[in-house]
């Protein structure tokens, strides 16, 4: 267990903030600290978007991360600013949809999830980030997808109860291979 | 699992304030707290309370006088820029005596300056922004979760000191997402107790009341006004011994001292454990209350102390308080960031090394 410390970023309209809280929420439910910490700015759909969260079996002190275990990174400009700071052996989720590069590091581990390609087979674009979420639950356990899944039931069966489905299903979608 | 609710540090402030019996609340919109104002509009009226929209800062703060001088329990909050607005308006709620709790979620300066967080005002919020002679109890929480806490508690304690109090947070906390922990609602004054609760405040004349009251800051005969500024400083003087908050850890053995607040303290926490690794004892103070300010804690050092390092998002704000604290017993230095950036905690570790080596040489 321990800390993981974690960016996710893309760009705006990504749904990479809903995923940070999401996983930040989901933590919560398992009674360990969490924190989430978006950029924040003159933002706007299309922009850049990204944001910091931790999920520790300690209390969080420091919000600010150093070097992160693992980046999802939903874009190439999110791929390219953050790879940086991966600590050796992290792991990086890569939207391979959108980002057709393969990680300068090779001291850390790539998972190529095309999730724009597999939303289109589901039919619903804006799944996207659900299709990643479920891909990051599963390839780094930093939360039970239990506790993922009630979130999501919590936080979209509560607003938009006929898209809960489709949602799950996207969550879904993603199989461990390896 | 305890009922823990995940939310948005501005959310947070603005549930803590109405949990703490906040009815009225008047804002101007400017990031990073704008979502205490929205939240504000959305949940105060289903209290029964009032939202408002001001024309400006200086609009809001004086709204925030009138209601409050009529027995309302009110809060408002803004970001540096807007707060440095409103220092008129806590100059003459302090003279008048007038409850108000005040959020800063504090962002770089100096001017407009950006919208990334900051702790620059430390000097405004201590010292008294405002005009004459007065002072504002500041606390500075570093988690949302105190944040929560202080806020609910500030409602109350306002009324009882009969002043302003400000809540000190930053850019980082109140976007920042944490569980909290919210507290029970407090029952709400009724208009019907105010004149036994609020006795001072301009509650309406009534059937049976024929005692004239008056809430204000202008005295013009000289006499009259020092006895009141002496009276002031009389509650001043017991807020002094009755409302310093202090964090300690690891003095006892620590050869840096380090001195932080708000987020920074956290950031900082991190440091000392990281120095601790490579076999550097460092140890905290953290200021809960900026004003009265824990210039006590400092007594606690000893002489394995060789530096006490002020770190802060200013430039050299926090540490004037640091060195009434210290005297001549330690060097002092600063790690400082400003402009909205936040060093990290391997930034402060850099840094203190280099310090702790200049200073052994």
């Amino acid at each position: 267990m321990g800390t993981y410390r974690m960016f996710f970023a893309g760009s705006g309209g990504q749904g990479v903030i809903l995923m940070g809280q999401m996983v930040t929420h989901a933590a919560m439910l398992e009674d360990r600290s969490s924190t989430f910490f978006p950029s924040y700015g003159p933002e706007m759909r299309g922009g850049t978007a990204s944001c910091t969260v931790i999920v520790s079996d300690k209390e969080v002190s420091c919000p600010i991360i150093n070097e992160a275990d693992i980046l999802v990174a939903m874009n190439l400009p999110s791929l390219l600013k953050f790879q940086p700071t991966l600590k050796p052996g992290g792991v990086i989720l890569l939207n391979t949809s959108r980002i057709d590069q393969k990680p300068s590091r090779e001291d850390i581990t790539a998972i190529d999830v095309p999730v724009n390609d597999m939303a289109a087979q589901l039919g619903n674009a804006r799944v996207a980030n659900m299709i990643m979420l479920g891909a990051f639950v599963r390839a780094t356990g930093v939360v039970a997808e239990e506790s993922i899944k009630e979130v999501i039931a919590a936080t979209i069966g509560a607003k938009r109860a006929d898209l809960l489905d489709i949602n799950l299903k996207a969550f879904d979608m993603w199989k461990q291979t390896a | 699992m305890t009922d823990k609710v995940l939310m948005k540090g501005n959310e947070a402030f603005a549930e803590a304030a109405i949990r703490g019996g906040c009815r009225y609340y008047f804002g101007y919109p400017i990031t990073p707290q704008n979502e205490i104002p929205e939240y504000m509009s959305r949940e105060l009226p289903k209290y029964g309370g009032s939202f408002l929209q001001a024309e400006s800062e200086l609009g809001a703060i004086n709204m925030a006088y009138g209601a409050s001088a009529s027995g309302g329990r009110v809060f408002i909050t803004s970001s540096s820029p807007g707060i440095a607005l409103m220092q008129e308006g806590m100059s003459f709620l302090s003279s008048a005596e007038v409850p108000l709790v005040v959020v800063n979620v504090s962002r770089g300066g100096p001017g407009i300056g950006g919208i990334q967080p900051g702790q620059a005002d430390y000097i405004q919020a201590t010292r008294g922004g405002g005009n004459g002679d007065y002072k504002v109890p500041v606390f500075a929480p570093s988690s949302l979760q105190e944040a929560v806490d202080l806020i609910y508690e500030a409602m109350e304690l306002a009324d009882i000191w009969r002043n302003p109090i400000m809540i000190y947070t930053d850019g980082i906390l109140g976007q920042m997402m944490e569980p909290v922990v919210l507290p029970e609602p407090r029952p709400v004054t009724e208009y019907s107790e105010l004149k036994q609760k609020k006795p001072w405040a301009l509650s309406g004349y009534g059937d049976d009341d024929s005692k004239r009251r008056v809430v204000k800051s202008l005295r013009m005969d000289p006499n009259e006004l020092e006895m009141h500024v002496e009276a002031l400083f009389e509650k001043y003087g017991r807020a002094e011994k009755e409302l310093v908050r202090v964090e300690t850890a690891g003095l006892e053995d620590a050869e840096i001292v380090f001195v932080a607040f708000g987020t920074v303290a956290r950031i900082t926490k991190e440091a000392i454990e990281l120095l601790g690794e490579s076999g550097v004892k460092a140890g905290l103070i953290r200021p809960v209350s900026l004003w009265p300010f824990p210039y006590d804690a400092f007594d606690a050092l000893t002489d394995k102390t060789k530096v006490v390092i002020s770190t802060e998002l200013s430039m050299g704000q926090l540490v004037q308080d640091v060195q009434i604290g210290v005297g001549k017993r330690f060097p002092i230095r600063l790690i400082t960031r400003t402009g909205g950036i936040i060093p990290t905690s391997r930034e402060i570790v850099e840094r203190a090394l280099g310090i702790l080596s200049d200073i052994s040489v």
